[in-house]
């Protein structure tokens, strides 16, 4: 482990912000993109149940 | 075994469908140990400090935004050349995911350069070629999206997928080419400039963007498959 507490480890040696905004951002990307992707199902599946007869 | 039957819409929905699972566990696990070792065991970075830790995701996401191209611009030929439906869909799959890592490669350049600049955005070659990639991939989809023929909009951003493709090598030798701001590559034939901790976790973040990538893109091939053959079937409907 290379960081001495918690803090230290969010304070990231002065770049905290920096670091925490591009790693929110990234992750909150990707969470919406599979949340649109959860409504797409969703919206599917309600709109047609004769999809499953088919494929 | 024939591999060509999965090229059919209806062999390959099932089977995306039990792989998906897979490739989200593992998408979960790498990014989760790659960014363990990257954030909490990796040393700080001798010249730019911590801030460098933005390579973790910066650099993946940027490999993955020009990779998904190149494989979204392939797809695209296999439907040109084989009229191959699947192959349209697989294309169309790819455009949000590759312009969502060309998103975050972009703002995740800003929060770096700021720091490391001065500057949020520069107007160097490196920069500006990848801002015309996220410009490439919204071109595509619009383009999709705006005509209604599934038909003629597969072929059509198909078209604009393969002329954008030499956009791809510009970014990659950009930071060859010209003098830019931008550094150049951590990584390149000759080896690696970065300490061998700090290269590992990168690429263990970097294959776990790729699981995440195919889970993600299989997922919204399925979504397709769902509403053309739900389109279809509509047209069946009323021609009875």
């Amino acid at each position: 482990m290379y960081w001495e507490s918690m803090s230290d480890f969010l304070h990231m040696g002065g770049y905290g912000l920096y670091v925490w905004v591009s790693f929110g951002i990234t992750f909150a990307s990707m969470a919406v993109e599979i949340y649109m992707l959860r409504s797409r199902r969703l919206s599917n599946e309600a709109s047609n149940e004769k999809i499953k007869g088919l494929l | 075994m024939n591999l060509f039957k999965y090229a059919s819409p209806q062999t390959f929905y099932p089977l995306a469908g039990k792989l998906i699972l897979w490739f989200a566990i593992g998408a979960a696990i790498l990014i989760l140990v790659g960014l363990y070792i990257g954030l909490l065991v990796a040393p700080t970075d001798f010249q730019q400090g911590d801030s460098y830790r933005i390579i973790y995701i910066h650099v993946p996401a940027a490999w993955f935004s020009m990779f998904l191209y190149v494989v979204m611009a392939g797809y695209a030929i296999m439907g040109l050349t084989f009229n191959a439906k699947l192959a349209y869909m697989m294309a169309k799959s790819i455009a949000p995911t590759g312009a969502m890592f060309t998103f975050v490669a972009l703002i995740t350049g800003a929060f770096w350069g700021k720091p490391t600049w001065g500057a949020w955005w520069v107007w160097d070659a490196r920069l500006t070629s990848e801002l015309i990639l996220l410009f490439l991939y919204i071109g595509y989809m619009s383009l999709q999206a705006a005509i209604d023929d599934t038909r003629r909009s597969d072929r059509a951003s198909a078209i604009l997928a393969i002329v954008g493709v030499i956009n791809v090598p510009i970014i990659y030798f950009s930071v060859k080419w010209w003098n830019t701001l931008h550094q150049g590559s951590s990584i390149n034939t000759s080896g690696s400039s970065m300490a061998a901790i700090m290269l590992q976790a990168m690429l263990i973040v970097a294959i776990g963007f790729w699981l995440y990538s195919t889970a993600v893109i299989l997922t919204r091939v399925r979504r397709e498959i769902e509403e053309r053959a739900r389109n279809t079937a509509w047209v069946n409907e009323t021609k009875e």
